[in-house]
């Protein structure tokens, strides 16, 4: 690697880094207004131009909050709770392909890293998310946020599994782990056609993923109160925020890239990284759409009822999807 | 209710519980409990083994308020009881100091029929409560929101009736007192009726697979131990009783409606939950026969009991009238004047039996004032219900027992 390429990625990963920061701002303010929409009232409308600037106005006060610290807490792993919360979503965004390559010079990969194993990082970086849940739970010295945690790492390890067994359907079809090849391999057919039943597991499986309703029980608010952050203030609440926010945005991202053929779509010639970055867009924010739409809807799943679904359910779906989805495989090779 | 107060006798049951066992704290300030209710839980991983109610934390002393007023003075007390249906306390109170004065039959049907409908629009008003709170402590948000918009319709009708929208002391005794309510008032309660739906909650909630799931089979009270532990009200019909007020021993305007007590006999959650959303079908039903009776009335029909030493004379006529301000002078120094004797008379409550008891000694003021309030009674069965499920479980329960703080403390 010479100068320059080091310098692209210096500013690849600053530009994931500000969107990374800036989307869940802008991501909470639209939650709040369309939740406020469908719940027949305003939502925020003060600060700014209606309302635009709450989510940033929210963003400093929590930041000039105390930062308190319940008696008993074991300090150092309540300080870095968070933290692994955050750098694991904020590390999977490396290896998502917002388009395709583009030739400014030279050839630049809209994407921070082409790894060979895209996909398994992608899923390695979630399970590390849960260790922050973890952490953050039972350091609170708190027992609301110890059930928050054991309900959290239960919920993620089992999802994982289903998970995981929906991306090797889709690795089966792709005949690799890389993202970029996945998605090159989706030019004649999504993979949403052939593996419908695998894209709704991994959507299941990527709300249950982000703690979200319907499977939002580790902070159920209504019986555990916050769950693994209830005893959470100022910057370090907002950093769990954040990592709430940043993982919808990246389930989204991902379900684009393995099922809805990532930037893939009509391009104008001489444009395809710019439409093909309007596509992504485009296809994420549906999905993000999903994910707040669910919020408005769907009451919450209890806990055994969550873990029979996964296990009983959801499995022998998964298993059997991979099983067809080789023998399908073979048969066409 | 075994309620250990102190905290020595708590303390001395923790440390009697196995290695397995957590105890946890659910309240005062948890935002499931409804208002400040304490649960005392013990609990195996998630699984209830123990739940001891603390209740007292809202405690105002309301019955020993009421007995240092005068009748007429404990009316505005009662609507601060169970806030979610203030007219309906009105009603009760008001209703027992009638029976006290053994005039139950000199109320004219104006008033009664007034009562009627504003005691079933309280009911809408609170059921409209606990169907928003219930889903929210299922985890569904909007039905919340929606359902208290709706709410809200109830309470403008209730601020056009007497000029407050939650602590209504609408009523007075012998009928509606001085203030009836306004003319436009029937057509204003009818088109509200007409515009009127439940269909936007039943789709969020009745076929909602989550929300069965989470309702069906959960905290069941078989109808032995209902009525073992005095339930009233849609908890106890939830258990398949067919006990209920209106309809056992009618009241006010009931006799002359036409409606049903529905009945569900699984005892579960969702058992109660299908009781309270048909009754809210139910209360509109009745509120229409109310209005159309109302105009069938003549105009100059009355709505107050021809007993001067009871309602107050139009405020008009006082300094013009020596009748009229001899009674009004005697009516504000001494009150109404019940005598010696006692009463308890009950109304079908949104919760449940409300029932006031009195005892009085001939003077202005109750000697002794009981309110048996549904919520308190209800609250028991928590004990015995909350064990076995998950903690999930009983933050369903709670939702669907239907308790109101300020009612169970008083």
């Amino acid at each position: 690697m010479d100068g320059w390429e080091w310098l692209i990625v210096a500013i690849k990963c600053v530009v994931i880094l500000l969107i990374f920061l800036g989307a869940p701002l802008i991501l909470v303010l639209v939650e709040r207004w369309t939740l406020g929409r469908l719940q027949s009232r305003i939502g925020p409308n003060r600060v700014g131009w209606s309302g635009t600037l709450q989510t940033a106005a929210d963003g400093l006060k929590l930041g000039i909050k105390e930062d308190l610290i319940p008696r008993g807490a074991d300090k150092i792993v309540f300080w870095f709770g968070p933290v692994f919360l955050v750098v694991p979503a904020l590390a999977a965004w490396a290896i998502v392909p917002v388009g395709p390559k583009v030739g400014l010079g030279r050839d630049i990969g809209l994407w921070a890293v082409d790894l060979n194993v895209g996909i398994l990082f992608f899923l390695a970086m979630g399970s590390l998310g849960v260790y922050g849940v973890v952490m953050s739970g039972w350091s609170s010295n708190s027992k609301y946020a110890h059930f928050g945690a054991l309900r959290a790492s239960a919920q993620v390890i089992s999802y994982e599994l289903i998970m995981g067994l929906a991306v090797l359907a889709v690795i089966l079809y792709a005949g690799s782990l890389s993202l970029i090849d996945i998605v090159e391999q989706q030019a004649g057919l999504w993979f949403i056609v052939p593996q419908f039943v695998g894209f709704l597991l991994f959507v299941i499986a990527g709300v249950a993923e982000t703690n979200r309703v319907p499977f939002d029980l580790p902070e159920a608010e209504s019986e555990i109160v916050a769950g693994f952050h209830v005893e959470y203030s100022g910057m370090r609440f907002a950093m769990f925020f954040i990592a709430e926010y940043a993982n919808i945005i990246l389930i989204s991202a991902i379900i684009t890239t393995l099922y809805l053929g990532g930037w893939l779509g009509w391009t104008i010639p001489g444009m395809e990284g710019l439409t093909g970055i309007v596509w992504f867009a485009l296809k994420t924010v549906a999905f993000i759409a999903m994910f707040l739409l669910l919020r408005a809807a769907l009451p919450r799943l209890r806990y055994d009822q969550l873990m029979s679904f996964c296990w009983k359910f959801l499995m022998p779906i998964g298993i059997i999807n991979v099983l067809l989805a080789a023998g399908l495989r073979m048969a066409w090779s | 209710m075994s309620v250990e107060t102190g905290t020595a006798s708590m303390f001395g049951d923790i440390e009697q519980i196995s290695e397995n066992q957590m105890v946890l704290n659910m309240g005062p300030q948890h935002p499931s409990t409804h208002g400040v209710m304490r649960l005392l839980i013990e609990v195996d991983g998630e699984t209830v083994t123990k739940c001891t109610p603390d209740v007292g934390y809202l405690h105002r002393g309301v019955e020993k308020l009421i007995e240092t007023h005068d009748y007429r003075g404990g009316i505005t007390l009662t609507d601060r009881m169970d806030y979610t249906a203030g007219p309906s306390n009105n009603m009760g109170y008001l209703m027992a100091i009638e029976k006290l004065m053994g005039m139950e039959d000199e109320i004219p049907l104006r008033a009664k029929l007034l009562r009627t409908a504003v005691a079933e629009l309280s009911r809408l008003a609170s059921h409209h409560i606990w169907i928003g709170t219930h889903a929210l402590d299922i985890g569904a948000m909007s039905a919340f929101l929606w359902s208290l918009r709706e709410r809200e319709k109830i309470l403008f009708l209730f601020e056009q009736a007497c000029g407050a929208r939650l602590t209504t002391s609408f009523m007075r005794v012998g009928g509606t007192g001085p203030h009836d309510v306004p003319e436009s008032w029937v057509e204003n309660v009818d088109a509200f009726l007409d515009s009127y739906t439940l269909d936007e909650l039943n789709s969020l909630l009745t076929g909602n697979e989550i929300f069965q799931s989470r309702t069906r089979g959960v905290g069941i009270i078989p109808a032995e131990q209902a009525l073992s532990y005095g339930l009233t009200g849609p908890p106890l019909r939830g258990s398949g009783v067919d006990w209920d007020l209106r309809k056992a021993r009618p009241y006010a305007a009931y006799d002359m409606i036409d409606f049903e007590i529905p009945v569900f006999p699984e005892g579960d959650v969702y058992a109660r939950y299908l009781v309270r959303l048909n009754e809210m079908y139910q209360a509109t039903r009745i509120v229409r026969q109310c209005m159309e009776h109302l105009r069938d009335l003549p105009p100059d029909a009355p709505s107050n009991a021809d007993r001067p030493d009871l309602v107050p004379p139009d405020v008009g006529r006082v300094p013009f009238d020596m009748e009229a301000m001899i009674n009004h002078f005697k009516l504000v120094m001494h009150g109404v004047q019940p005598p010696v004797g006692e009463a308890y008379f009950g109304i079908e409550g949104p919760k449940g039996e409300l029932g006031y008891y009195f005892v009085s000694d001939g003077s202005g003021m109750p000697y002794r004032c009981h309110v048996r309030s549904p919520s308190f009674v209800n609250l028991g069965v928590m004990e015995d219900a909350a064990v076995g499920g998950l903690i999930a479980d009983t933050v369903a329960l709670i939702g669907s027992i239907d308790i109101v703080l300020g009612e169970v403390d008083r």
